[in-house]
């Protein structure tokens, strides 16, 4: 284990350091945040969507007294969509997603000989292949959160408009009721650290694979179960430091 | 010229290489030959750095490239041109991005001047107006010419090819094999060739070294291969019917 985490953070550490060329790398980076951004929208809009509004009908029929106000659906809704449905629920699909594809990318190029080509041209091939990928990562997982977070809400408010077991004006009200800024914050705080987990963990699978085709799936597994324990983890450190 | 002195390699208890030492000089197509096993790929790794000897120096041009570290090494890597077995292109890239990416990293050229250059190389290998294709639209000869038209795209002094002709047909395996020693000779590269193919070393072997069970068993050149009394090379080279044949008539 500590062989492995040892590996971990040197591949990080040579992947930042200074780049041949910054204009190629930047345009990598551009490369990458297209791929893991726009290439997650449609995914993240179809869960943000169903979750939102699973949750906003789990909740009304959870709170289904009198004693209760109807609005409280809606900001139990919004708090736990923004603070732990749109950041880990989101960061669980784009490990899936975005990490199997870094990992077997990676694999790809290890076991077809790219990277060994790379580092014959005295290219810095974890710098040129890991480092725009951490850093779209970081960027583009709190951007695509943000745009979760919107759907999901937009997701409970159709719940209501389509059952009617709340009405959208009690719903809108909740949403607006005790909303604190920090839940905002919160939630960016998990992305960000999602952000770099996905991309790591699957980049470092994925550049220490060995063998063939066969591997390289086993590779893109490895990060994306990885991956997906070490944000639970982090979400459990982030939410009990920051709430 | 490279020289190699003394190279050991150790993948756990399984010691690959022992103590190899030769010389490659420029303008010559210096060949590692070998059985399967026999340590012929794992000491091309050595010499590019791929793999760090366990024992031994590599020299390129009175410089020990194995005492130096990644950053002290970037300036003979540029002068480094790599074929490999299966190519290695990268998949994502254009065989003009392909032939253009060391350029973009390592040097100040203009677009134009890039672009010009990669039209060269592609001409040089007999692939003109194949700039916008993908490596997965190439058959396995266009992809070899365009790994040697990538190499020789920072006009290097060290040239390494590791098993050129594997996967083609005869008269292909010809074509790579002359389009190498053209270079060679037109650039006075120091050019190593790593392969198994008998066509190869009776064609452009100007300098081989035998691999045997990881140690040099014979050096020498493809006109003192027929006549060699080494039986592990004889072995080798005159395995089939065929070869024996072609002995006998010599």
């Amino acid at each position: 284990m500590f062989t492995t985490l040892g590996k971990y953070i040197l591949l990080i550490r040579l992947s930042f350091k200074k780049p041949e060329k910054f204009s190629v790398y930047w345009g990598e980076i551009m490369r990458e945040m297209v791929s893991i951004g726009i290439g997650s929208m449609g995914i993240i809009s179809i869960i943000s969507v169903f979750i939102g509004a699973v949750a906003t009908i789990q909740v009304a029929f959870q709170l289904a007294s009198p004693l209760v106000p109807r609005s409280i659906a809606g900001s139990i809704s919004r708090d736990s969509t923004i603070l732990e449905f749109s950041p880990t629920i989101s960061a669980l699909v784009l490990a899936g997603r975005v990490g199997s594809s870094i990992a077997s990318q990676i694999g790809t190029m290890r076991v077809t000989e790219q990277i060994d080509a790379l580092e014959i041209m005295g290219v810095n091939a974890p710098g040129y292949l890991i480092a725009p990928k951490i850093f779209a990562g970081i960027i583009m997982v709190p951007m695509l959160v943000i745009y979760s977070m919107v759907l999901g809400i937009l997701g409970g408010y159709l719940a209501c408009a389509i059952t009617g077991d709340i009405a959208t004006t009690d719903y809108v009200m909740g949403l607006r009721d005790g909303f604190q800024p920090i839940i905002i914050q919160v939630a960016l705080v998990k992305a960000f650290f999602y952000g770099f987990i996905i991309t790591s963990i699957c980049a470092y699978q994925g550049f220490y694979t060995s063998g063939g085709a066969l591997e390289v799936g086993q590779s893109a597994t490895t990060g994306v179960v990885y991956s997906c324990i070490f944000i639970l983890f982090a979400d459990l450190i982030i939410t009990s430091a920051m709430l | 010229m490279i020289e190699i002195q003394d190279i050991y390699k150790t993948f756990g208890d399984n010691e690959v290489l022992k103590g190899i030492t030769a010389t490659f000089e420029a303008g010559k197509n210096n060949l590692i030959i070998g059985g399967s096993g026999s340590g012929k790929t794992t000491l091309l790794k050595c010499i590019v750095g791929l793999h760090e000897p366990t024992k031994g120096k590599v020299i390129f041009n009175g410089e020990d490239f194995t005492a130096m570290n990644f950053e002290e090494r970037v300036p003979i890597r540029k002068q480094i041109g790599m074929l490999f077995q299966n190519s290695a292109l990268f998949d994502s890239m254009t065989v003009e991005e392909n032939i253009i990416f060391p350029l973009n990293l390592f040097t100040d050229m203009s677009k134009s001047e890039k672009l010009d250059r990669a039209n060269f190389c592609l001409e040089r290998v007999n692939l003109k107006d194949k700039n916008k294709l993908f490596p997965s639209e190439l058959s396995g000869g266009m992809k070899k010419r365009v790994g040697i038209a990538r190499a020789i795209a920072m006009e290097p002094k060290y040239l390494f090819v590791d098993e050129p002709n594997s996967g083609l047909d005869p008269k292909t395996s010809i074509v790579i094999d002359e389009l190498i020693n053209e270079l060679t000779q037109e650039y006075k590269i120091t050019t190593v060739i790593v392969t198994h193919d008998m066509n190869s070393v009776m064609g452009i072997g100007d300098h081989i070294i035998f691999l045997h069970q990881g140690k040099k068993a014979w050096e020498g050149t493809n006109k003192d291969i027929a006549h060699t009394d080494n039986q592990e090379l004889n072995d080798f080279v005159f395995a089939s019917k065929f070869t024996q044949a072609a002995k006998e008539k010599l």
